[in-house]
């Protein structure tokens, strides 16, 4: 469960100027299995993303996971929120694929053994068993959205959020990523510009100029957003 | 008429080789020690005759973990220019035989460590080097820190020659592939917004808190 209580976020432009509000007044209250967030580029969604588990701190109000507040239970927030960020070269930070997802997997304890072995099944869940050993650099875009989200997984968290996983993919991967997105047991929150994506989601939220304009169901949020993108 | 496109430059530092060879199996542990009293014997072997005896020692350890010459030879280029470098200085301030004493023993310690780090997985050297580093925490210091720090560092190197490729690329694009400028202070930046990036990427997994 997500809690957004009064949350604004503002942030200083240049040294001197005046801070620029980023998102102001939100609250929000997420218990749907599938949340999808839309809005134009700029418009705070990905700020929105990075709130819920802690990347980025509200400068006024708070967010709460399951109770937890992001500004003083971070690290317990990051046990339970995975991150998948729109750019998979930003996410793996290991040369090797087998080498990202056994790194994710150190914050479990497990010996050495158990680790191996729970990096094999992890990879042979998202059909990278074969690339384990190869450079990621070499993997395809595709791939290394593949490995970013095995990586992410590997650990179970309670809720997955992602940052427009599907941007940078061709239509082949963008539905791979889409139904494995969809086959998971994982509260969801997508921030997607891909509106047949958004229309799956339970709860749409749509972000326009740092405030939430419209939320609810798909069809009526989505109209909403296709109606504020015509106006421009 | 097009060319055939190079792969890109990989140092000999950073990316691990998979294998099975006795160097891949042996404890890291054991391996770090070795490439440590390797490093010992290169500052305590004087002469040009000890340094060449310890730098076929470090060849020998590449052809036992079945490291492929030639790649390990490309991977080397930038390294014997600087050793070639630091031997002309050497010559010209001590004489023949201490030019090739530190050429040969730079090249030596470079092989030892990029056989070292192209037999050893990531999560197996961090495993070693957070048992290494439990006494740290007496002063402050968190041992999986360090160790996160050190992977991440050597780690780093295939990413920083794929940054590299790119700005190079984006250059010549550009038509400014000589312009040191256009390859200096995007390589620069790119470098820094990469470190940031990681940052948020290993807060995102919760690691290094």
């Amino acid at each position: 469960m997500i809690t957004f209580e009064s949350v604004a976020v503002r942030a200083e432009s240049t040294p001197g100027a005046p801070d620029v509000t980023i998102l102001a007044g939100v609250d929000l209250h997420l218990v749907e299995r599938r949340v999808a967030v839309v809005g134009a580029n700029g418009s705070g969604k990905s700020t929105l993303a990075r709130l819920v588990n802690g990347l980025v701190l509200p400068t006024d109000g708070r967010v709460l996971v399951d109770g937890l507040d992001t500004a003083r239970d971070g690290a317990a927030i990051r046990r339970r929120v995975g991150f998948v960020f729109t750019d998979p070269d930003a996410q793996l930070v290991m040369p090797t694929p087998r080498e990202d997802v056994a790194l994710s997997l150190r914050r479990l304890t497990l010996d050495a053994a158990e680790r191996a072995e729970r990096v094999h099944g992890v990879l042979a869940r998202f059909g990278l068993a074969a690339h384990a050993e190869v450079s990621v650099h070499a993997l395809s875009g595709g791939q290394k959205q593949l490995l970013a989200l095995a990586g992410v997984l590997a650990t179970e968290p309670a809720i997955l959020v992602c940052d427009e996983p599907t941007t940078l993919l061709d239509l082949r991967w963008r539905r791979v990523v889409d139904e494995l997105l969809d086959s998971l047991d994982q509260q969801v929150v997508l921030v997607t510009h891909d509106l047949d994506a958004a229309a799956r989601a339970d709860r749409v939220l749509v972000v326009d100029g740092g405030r939430i304009v419209a939320d609810g169901d798909a069809w009526g949020a989505i109209e909403t957003y296709r109606d504020r993108m015509a106006v421009r | 008429m097009s060319r055939r496109r190079r792969s890109p430059w990989i140092g000999p530092l950073g990316l691990y080789s998979p294998g099975s060879t006795p160097l891949h199996r042996a404890p890291v542990g054991a391996k770090l020690t070795a490439l440590a009293l390797l490093g010992l014997a290169v500052v305590l072997v004087r002469g040009p005759v000890g340094a060449l005896a310890l730098l076929a020692v470090a060849a020998a350890a590449a052809a036992v973990a079945r490291q492929p010459a030639r790649a390990t030879l490309t991977g080397l280029v930038p390294v014997l220019a600087t050793a070639a470098g630091l031997a002309a200085f050497q010559w010209w301030q001590q004489g023949l035989a201490a030019a090739i004493e530190v050429s040969v023993d730079l090249l030596t310690l470079v092989v030892a460590a990029g056989v070292v780090t192209a037999t050893t997985p990531a999560d197996r050297m961090l495993d070693a080097l957070e048992r290494a580093a439990r006494p740290l925490r007496h002063v402050g210091l968190r041992p999986e820190s360090f160790a996160l720090s050190v992977a991440l560092m050597l780690r780093t190197v295939p990413a920083l020659v794929q940054t590299a490729a790119e700005v190079r690329d984006a250059a010549r694009a550009r038509g400014l592939e000589r312009n040191p400028r256009a390859l200096l202070v995007p390589a620069a930046v790119r470098t820094v917004a990469r470190a940031r990036t990681t940052g948020a990427a290993l807060a995102a997994r919760g690691l290094g808190e």
